[in-house]
């Protein structure tokens, strides 16, 4: 074998198995930090010996027990300086278990549930599974949140000394507890895609890193699982990336799903995603994910605008309402009966939706009023909603498109406090 | 990527010659051997104590030299080491496993890299 070969053989059990490799080792060596050095030295030991004897025929085999002895020959080394922990000496002597394949898919399993586990701090959740499941580095992470270095590392730093400190079991979840625990994991990898997909801070409105990692995380986590909410998660992702290339134009300007070029939208993954959403409706499972999907997926079947099922989008977001009654998917309800019985409708139920509470810091829900009120030949009422969502929101993009909105409506006609 | 531990303590806490302070003395080699092995190793150094120091400025064109270096704090830089990491996360690990770290301190700095623009302050 050429060291070339040897080299990109490292290189693709690096991008595939690194992962799966820390996953058993945390297992077998009983914590992160052993296991980070472990995986280290065992892919230091790759380089030099697959050049020189060849890839093994099981990659990962090889790394998991190259990694759980160069670990124990150093515990032992470091035993002889200070006296042995005893429990240290009771893993040194403990047979490995490796190789099963449903052991494998455990151990990743266990890995993503223990960084999403509720126990963390929400931050601390997304930048643990960005780094130990997606493995990003320090680096990438902050540069990918904007967030200086240090305070990623500190995140990170401080979730693994919880875990070892309240001695969080790395264990799958029991099955009276798994829906919940599912829940936190699919979370966290929504967050990290909405980051990516609607940055609220920065100059661009879409973070690709970002949205391709949670994507990549979701198609991970419906593999290890079969779960119809993480099909849900996934199927949703896939059709909010499939619009992405047409959802901003050039100058980074803000595009609505109404203007957008639908010609450009990516078939295959919303052929992918309608094929989930399919498959997860067929469970016993409905959750919100899938709804939110099945939304999605209504609006990428319409082949233009004007030709969107309003009313099937409504009748959803109906169902999605009671398994989630948050103020958001009432705004997003009312905003859909506004286009399904017209802008009066949707006026009293965008008003009604901010009486309920919630909103009235939410800029979305105040340019969504906006919207309906200049539908109903109400400019100045529509411009004073459109203040209301500008100065609510920091956001570059989305400010320059409701600046752009309110210089359409031309100047004030009479005072603003006429309004209603 | 490339990573500076920089390693401060007391002296009076580091030879004073207690138990503690000699067992961390005796670990410090065999740390450098072990990250010597396991590759995240670049270069390291132990210093000698700021009284054997002595520090230069110039201004205006003239060089000045003053014993030691200006330090209120009982903490002064003892040494470094150089590392190779992964990330920042990995160089704070491998500077928790610095002995020292349990008398003194280990500042991890990151080592510039120059195809990024420069800061401006």
């Amino acid at each position: 074998m050429s060291t070339a070969d040897a080299c990109g053989a490292l290189e693709m059990a690096y991008r595939s198995e690194a992962r799966r490799v820390l996953a058993t080792l945390i297992r077998l060596l009983g914590g992160f930090d052993a296991a980070e050095e472990a995986l280290h030295e065992a892919f230091a030991a790759a380089a030099e010996q697959w050049p020189r004897d060849g890839v093994p025929g099981n990659p990962y085999s090889w790394l998991v027990s190259t990694g759980r002895f160069k670990t124990i020959d150093r515990w032992r080394r470091q035993a002889r300086l200070q006296s042995v922990l005893p429990e240290l000496a009771v893993r040194v002597d403990q047979p490995a278990e490796i190789a099963v394949p449903d052991a494998v898919q455990d151990d990743e399993l266990r890995l993503i549930f223990i960084c999403c586990h509720p126990a963390l701090a929400p931050d601390a959740r997304i930048a643990l599974t960005l780094r130990e499941v997606g493995r990003l580095t320090t680096e990438e992470i902050a540069r990918a949140y904007l967030a200086p270095t240090p305070t990623i590392a500190q995140r990170i730093v401080r979730a693994k000394a919880k875990i070892r400190d309240e001695a969080i079991p790395y264990e799958l979840p029991a099955r009276s507890d798994l829906p919940a625990r599912i829940e936190s994991a699919l979370r966290v990898i929504y967050l990290i895609f909405n980051e990516g997909y609607a940055a609220t801070e920065g100059p661009n409105l879409m973070r690709a890193d970002l949205c391709d990692e949670a994507i990549r995380l979701g198609r991970l986590v419906v593999e290890l699982l079969d779960d119809a909410e993480a099909l849900g998660l996934l199927a949703l992702m896939l059709l909010h990336q499939a619009r992405r290339g047409t959802r901003v134009d050039a100058a980074g300007d803000l595009i609505l799903l109404e203007d957008q070029d639908r010609s450009r939208w990516e078939r295959g993954a919303i052929g992918e995603a309608r094929e989930m959403i399919a498959r997860a409706m067929r469970s016993r499972r409905i959750g919100p994910y899938v709804l939110q999907a099945a939304i999605a997926a209504v609006h990428a079947e319409a082949a233009s605008a004007g030709e969107t099922d309003w009313a099937q989008i409504v009748a959803l977001y109906d169902v999605l309402l009671r398994v989630d009654a948050s103020p958001v998917v009432a705004l997003n309800r009312a905003a859909a009966l506004g286009m399904r019985d017209g802008a009066e409708a949707g006026l009293s139920a965008i008003d009604a939706a901010l009486a309920h509470g919630g909103l009235d810091d939410y800029h979305l829900a105040h340019a969504a009023r906006a919207d309906m009120q200049r539908r109903l030949g109400l400019p100045d009422a529509a411009r004073t909603s459109y203040e209301r969502a500008l100065a609510l929101t920091r956001q570059p993009a989305e400010r320059r498109f409701l600046q752009a909105r309110l210089a359409q409506l031309g100047p004030a006609t009479r005072e603003p406090s006429s309004e209603r | 990527m490339r990573y500076v531990c920089l390693v401060y303590f007391d002296p009076q806490k580091v030879f004073n010659q207690s138990e503690e302070a000699t067992a961390v003395l005796r670990a410090s080699r065999p740390y450098d051997d072990e990250l010597k092995q396991s590759g995240h190793m670049v270069v390291t150094e132990a210093l000698e104590l700021p009284d054997h120091a002595i520090t230069v400025q110039v201004r205006d064109g003239k060089m000045s030299a003053v014993d030691g270096p200006f330090m209120e704090t009982k903490e002064v830089l003892g040494g470094f080491i150089v590392i190779e990491a992964r990330d920042l996360n990995e160089a704070v690990r491998i500077a928790a496993g610095i002995p020292l770290a349990k008398l003194g301190s280990v500042e991890v700095r990151p080592v510039v890299d120059f195809s990024k623009p420069r800061p401006q302050l």
